[in-house]
């Protein structure tokens, strides 16, 4: 039974593994360590391919891609951070490859911009709707309006 | 001022429309170099030509006392033999042209360059393409101008065409050699 159990999980995990989009990482390049080489293609998703621009390093076929990630492993394995080896490349390429944006003065607007948006814009939708709340707000009935009311709300039998 | 409530959106889209219009004009792939006036990453690389008549590389130290032109090319470039008569050019208004074959085959850079003559004053082959990466090359042809104290001070990404190098660079390069 207990190995009826493992052989069924065997079969889902595989199962998982091949449907899993193929990275244009290849056998020569990955290094030795699992370990090592997990945290690099954490890091590989991160950098960007400045050939192909819209696809990181860990997706694009490109030879300069290639490269980029034979030296991130190449500072993985030579015990950098993982911050290190990013730096590493941003220090070439600049920010632009990180496909994630820093924080950073330059863009704060890009990262709060959103925000304020929203918070500006509800702000004036809350002013807007309460003033209008305020007008719509009917004025007290008069003395005759209010029998009227009275008349036509008794039930006839 | 009721009225204006509505024009809003039609001014801000306006505004976004315009922004996106500038956007377009613009070339993704001209990255910003990070390495301007800071000094050239130091390398040192072997020649193209291994075998006879070939010269024997270069390193980055060469790259100091005059201001240069460091030439990234290839033999497989499409656009580098559209730009390979300007380096031509440049060479013989006796500006120093450097040149680094990027991820090419010595052999073919050798062909390469007996086909349609030599600009260089040297020639570097990186064919790992580890010092292209430390230069921020993205592909090729680009062309870094080094001056006099061996700095990076402009750098061109696609092929120099003879209006750039009359209108951009080859001030540039006349600015560089009258600095101390």
């Amino acid at each position: 039974m207990k190995r009826l159990w493992l052989a069924l999980f065997a079969a889902l995990f595989s199962a998982l593994f091949s449907a899993m989009p193929a990275a244009a990482v290849l056998p020569d390049e990955m290094l030795a360590d699992p370990v090592l080489e997990a945290r690099a293609r954490e890091i590989s998703k991160e950098l960007r391919c400045v050939v192909c621009q819209n696809q990181s390093i860990d997706d694009s076929d490109a030879p300069l891609a290639r490269d980029l990630r034979i030296v991130v492993r190449e500072q993985l394995t030579q015990g950098r951070t993982d911050a290190e080896a990013i730096d590493y490349v941003v220090q070439r390429y600049g920010n632009f490859v990180l496909l994630k944006p820093p924080v950073e003065p330059a863009t704060w607007a890009l990262w709060l911009g959103p925000f304020a948006i929203l918070l500006g814009g509800g702000a004036a939708l809350l002013v807007w709707s309460r003033r209008r709340a305020i007008r719509a707000e009917a004025p007290p009935l008069s003395e005759a309006e209010r029998a009227e009311v009275a008349a036509l709300s008794q039930d006839s039998p | 001022m009721k009225r204006f409530i509505f024009v809003v959106p039609v001014i801000a889209f306006m505004v976004l429309i315009g922004f996106f219009g500038v956007g377009l004009t613009k070339d993704p792939k001209a990255l910003p170099s990070q390495l301007i006036d800071r000094p050239l990453p130091r390398f040192a690389l072997p020649g193209i030509e291994a075998v006879a008549g070939g010269g024997p590389g270069f390193a980055s130290a060469v790259l100091k006392g005059e201001p240069a032109l460091l030439n990234v090319f290839a033999s497989w470039c499409a656009a580098c033999p559209q730009e390979h008569p300007v380096l031509t050019r440049i060479s013989g208004e006796g500006f120093a042209v450097y040149g680094i074959a990027w991820k090419d085959k010595p052999q073919d850079a050798r062909d390469w360059i007996a086909r349609l003559g030599n600009p260089y004053k040297a020639i570097a082959a990186d064919e790992a393409g580890r010092t292209a990466i430390d230069l921020g090359v993205t592909g090729v042809p680009e062309t870094f101008i080094i001056d006099k104290s061996g700095r990076v001070r402009f750098k061109q990404v696609g092929p120099i065409s003879p209006e750039i190098w009359e209108a951009i660079i080859k001030p540039l390069m006349t600015r560089l050699r009258a600095e101390a």
